[in-house]
Parts: structure tokens; C-alpha cells; sequence
């Protein structure tokens, strides 16, 4: 019966942890409710559940992610920078200064399909997402968002991968990016553009940033000629970036379609 | 009672469904690219159902209790017209939900030590825990300060790209002067600051406080704070690597 305290205590502690994170938000908002509005809320029942709710949900959360996802990431981002991999098992080392960029397609694709699996699995996206199809009047909708954010993640850890192996420096990268945002905000819809700003920070949240950082630090340990103190960080700014551009261009797609079908049933 | 496990049970399908391509692209990678068997299977399938479980309890706590408190509070400080408690409102959220941010800790601890073995400050406990530390607060005065501005932009109903367009000016002159060291590091510290906390609570500030003001769209107006809260951090951590 070893294992079953070791994981009660295991939870026990999680708990605790959550719970200092979640407290001094509780505190604000109970502090303003009851010092500055001076009124109790309707629903205080209701509302306090929804916070032992919360804190359990993070914390099972959490500790899954430890428990599972976590190590999983670790193990493979070792695995898929080993030259043997790459060269096979007899050519391992002496070949270790030959290799290009290109022979490290595996991380690209592994990084791609992460992006696009943790980002789509991810709490905070899939609450902003109702909460916009809500607002939107179902203009909206809740996959066609969730798919492009995760697409934009997807591209760009991918990419991110890419720089940290050639090691060019961020902000070019950045920079530019940021020059393709500033020209498709005046072609988007005026109601997507704030959505597609956050979603931005929405997407790279608790589940997606130690993975990722760990991933890029990972790399930039292996590959030969990087260091992680210029070239491991950065992942999450390219996981950042890169969803601004494909709500926007997602936003773009489905405004032009709307047209395209109304022109068709005049025409009828 | 009843109805709270249908529910429950009803998004626990979706989480389920969410989790099926994590699980299935991490099985592909092990068993046709890297042919290997994975480690620790038991553990790792009781994570799994951690995993699942917690984002069921998650969501459904968030649908009862932190959305509709952090609409009604931005409708009831709305109401009340104080600009002043407002911004210290938004403030105080902006800095509580982030200096307790757990990736924030771990991104800012693996930062010091980073640099620490970069040779970029001292290589002992002390100087890394107040590199670390120092790195967080900025963070979290970053992130206050932009949902600060955020809501002034609702209440005023500035336009948001006009603000963004001149941040991201700001960041790449910033970029010019900023040691490298401290680059890669500022920039993913806008992507860190908003978590799962964060992320919920501040939506609901800004649509709750958009559409309880007049003339305001909360489709336009309502969004947009997360965006300010991943764009300061980076300024405001790329000022701190010029100042150490």
C-alpha cells in the first residue's frame, strides 16, 4: 500500500501549491467584492464551488502533466537529437560535425505535431473560444478558431526549431513577423483583430510553456555549435507570434467565403 | 446533483477528445520513429487520467465560478463609475495572477540559471534566486501595468492596433540596445506571463466591462487585454538586461 500514500501525499502537496497560486486571485476579487461593491453576490454558493472546482481540476491537471506529458517530452527531445538517429547507428559520432540542417527533419515534425496537439488540448483556448463564439453571435466559431491558433502554433515552434539549429539570431525573425501582422490588420475584419491579438498570449499558457522551453533548451544543448544562453530561448515567442497571424488570415478566409455565398444567392 | 454529473460527464467526453491527439502523436513517434517502449507505463497512464480528470474539473469550475464573478465585478465597477478603484482593480489582478504564475517561476528559475553558467551574473544561490526573482516582479509590474492600459483603452474606446503598432516599435528599437543574452528571454516572457488563470479571469474583465459600458462593442472592445499583457513584458524585461 506504499504507492497509494506516495501518491495521496503527492497530491496533498500539489494541492497546497495550486492552492497558493489560486489564492491571491481569490483574495482580490473577495477583497473588492466586500470592501469596495460592499455587496454579497447572488450566487456566492455556486461561485465558491466553482473555485474548489478549479483547484482541484489544476491541480489533477498538474500533476498529470508531470506525471505523464512532462517526461514523455523530455525522453523524446533527447531521443530525436541523438546523431545515431539521425546517421544511423554505425556512422554515430565522426559524423556528428556533417550534419545540416535538413537531417534534423524529425524534431521539425515532432515540434509541429506538439504545437498543434498541446495547443488544441489547451484549457485556456478552448474557454476564450466559447466565450467568443458567445460574444460573436456564432460568427465565430469554436473549431475554426481553435484549429488556426493551433496551426499558428504549430508553424511557429516549428520554425523556432529551425532558427535554434541554424542559429540565426530571434529578432529578424521577430521583426518581420511582426511587419506581416501590421499589414493584414487593416485587410481583417475590424471585430477579429483584438481576438486575434490575444490569441496570441491565450495559446502559450501552463500545459504549453515548460514543454516547450524545455524542448528548445534540449535542443540547444545538443546541436552542435549553440549555446542555451542565446539560442535556447525563444520557442515561446515564435508560439506567441505566429497565431495573431493565422486568426487574422483564418478571419480573412471566412469573411471572404460569407461574400462569395451571398453573391451566389443574389445571382439565384 | 444529478444534473452537475451529467455535466460533468457530458465534458468529460470532450476532454477526452481534446487529449486523443497528444496521446496518439507521442504512441507514433515511439513505436515507428524512435522503436522504442516506453518507460514507466503505469505512471504514466495514471498521469493520463490526471490529465483528463483535471481538465473536466477544470472547465466546469470555470463555467461556475470565475466567469461569472469576473463579469458581475466589472459590471458592479463599471456601475460604480470609480476610475480610480478600476484601475486599482486591474492592477491588482494583473500582478496577483502573475507573480504566483507557476511557468512563470520555472521559465525565470531556468533563466538564472542559464545565465548563471553563462558567466552572466555570479554562479551562487543567492545572486540566482535574486536574478530569478527580480525577472519575475518585473514580469508581473509588466503585466499590471498592461491591463491597466487595457482598461483605460475600454473606457475610452481607443482603437487596439494603433497601441500594439507602437509597442512593436518600441520592442524593436529596444532590440537594437538590449544585450543578447537578455533578448530571447524577453521575448518569451510575453508568451509566459498568461496563464491558466490569468487568461480566464482577464476575458472575462474586459467583455464583462465592455458591454456594460454604452457605445461599447464587446466583440471589439472586450478583447484585447491579453494582448497588451504579452507585449510590456517584453519591453519591461529587455530595461531590466539593460539595467543589470
Amino acid at each position: 500500500m506504499d504507492w497509494i500514500s506516495g501518491i495521496l501525499s503527492e497530491i496533498a502537496s500539489i494541492t497546497f501549491s495550486t492552492a497558493k497560486d489560486v489564492l491571491p486571485i481569490a483574495a482580490i476579487i473577495f477583497g473588492f467584492q466586500f470592501a469596495v461593491i460592499r455587496k454579497k453576490p447572488a450566487n456566492l454558493g455556486q461561485i465558491s464551488a466553482g473555485f474548489i472546482w478549479v483547484l482541484i481540476g489544476l491541480s489533477l491537471f498538474l500533476l498529470g502533466l508531470e506525471w505523464a506529458l512532462f517526461p514523455i517530452g523530455r525522453l523524446m527531445a533527447e531521443q530525436l537529437t541523438n546523431p545515431e538517429l539521425i546517421q544511423g547507428a554505425e556512422a554515430g559520432q565522426q559524423l556528428i560535425n556533417q550534419i545540416k540542417w535538413q537531417d534534423y527533419y524529425w524534431v521539425y515534425i515532432f515540434a509541429f505535431c506538439i504545437g498543434f496537439s498541446t495547443t488544441i488540448a489547451e484549457p485556456s483556448l478552448i474557454a476564450v473560444a466559447i466565450k467568443a463564439n458567445d460574444v460573436s453571435g456564432g460568427a465565430i466559431g469554436v473549431w475554426g478558431l481553435r484549429i488556426s491558433v493551433a496551426l499558428g502554433v504549430a508553424i511557429g515552434i516549428s520554425l523556432g526549431c529551425y532558427r535554434i539549429v541554424v542559429g540565426d539570431p530571434i529578432h529578424w525573425y521577430i521583426i518581420l513577423g511582426y511587419v506581416i501582422v501590421v499589414i493584414q490588420t487593416p485587410f481583417a475584419p475590424k471585430l477579429i483583430i483584438p481576438l486575434a491579438y490575444d490569441s496570441g498570449g491565450v495559446t502559450t499558457s501552463t500545459v504549453t510553456v515548460p514543454l516547450v522551453a524545455a524542448l528548445g533548451l534540449g535542443l540547444s544543448e545538443t546541436v552542435p555549435g549553440r549555446s542555451p544562453l542565446i539560442d535556447g530561448f525563444g520557442l515561446i515567442a515564435f508560439a506567441s507570434l505566429f497565431p495573431i497571424m493565422s486568426v487574422l488570415a483564418y478571419a480573412q478566409l471566412s469573411e471572404a467565403k460569407s461574400k462569395l455565398l451571398d453573391k451566389k444567392i443574389r445571382v439565384s | 446533483m444529478g444534473k452537475t454529473i451529467q455535466k460533468l460527464l457530458l465534458s468529460m467526453t470532450g476532454s477526452l477528445r481534446d487529449l486523443l491527439p497528444i496521446i496518439l502523436v507521442v504512441l507514433f513517434f515511439q513505436l515507428f520513429v524512435l522503436e522504442q517502449s516506453l518507460p514507466n507505463i503505469g505512471r504514466l497512464l495514471t498521469g493520463f487520467v490526471f490529465v483528463i480528470l483535471g481538465l473536466t474539473f477544470f472547465i466546469h469550475g470555470l463555467e461556475q465560478g470565475l466567469f461569472p464573478i469576473g463579469e458581475s465585478m466589472a459590471h458592479a465597477l463599471a456601475k460604480k463609475g470609480s476610475v480610480f478603484w478600476l484601475v486599482t482593480f486591474a492592477f491588482s489582478l494583473g500582478f496577483g495572477t502573475t507573480v504566483a504564475e507557476p511557468a512563470l517561476i520555472a521559465v525565470a528559475a531556468e533563466a538564472a540559471n542559464v545565465a548563471a553558467s553563462g558567466g552572466m551574473i555570479e554562479s551562487t544561490e543567492q545572486a540566482k534566486f535574486s536574478y530569478a526573482n527580480g525577472l519575475r516582479y518585473t514580469v508581473a509590474f509588466s503585466v499590471g501595468l498592461a491591463i491597466v492600459i487595457g482598461v483605460i483603452r475600454i473606457l475610452k474606446g481607443w482603437p487596439i492596433q494603433w497601441i500594439i503598432i507602437g509597442g512593436y516599435l518600441l520592442v524593436v528599437v529596444m532590440t537594437m540596445f538590449a544585450p543578447r543574452e537578455i533578448i530571447g528571454i524577453a521575448y518569451d516572457s510575453g508568451g509566459v506571463t498568461t496563464s491558466t488563470i490569468t487568461v480566464p479571469l482577464v476575458t472575462a474583465l474586459g467583455v464583462g466591462l465592455a458591454s456594460s459600458i454604452k457605445g461599447r462593442n464587446p466583440m471589439i472592445d472586450g478583447f484585447g487585454l491579453i494582448a497588451f499583457a504579452s507585449l510590456t513584458p517584453i519591453i519591461f524585461v529587455m530595461a531590466y538586461g539593460m539595467l543589470i
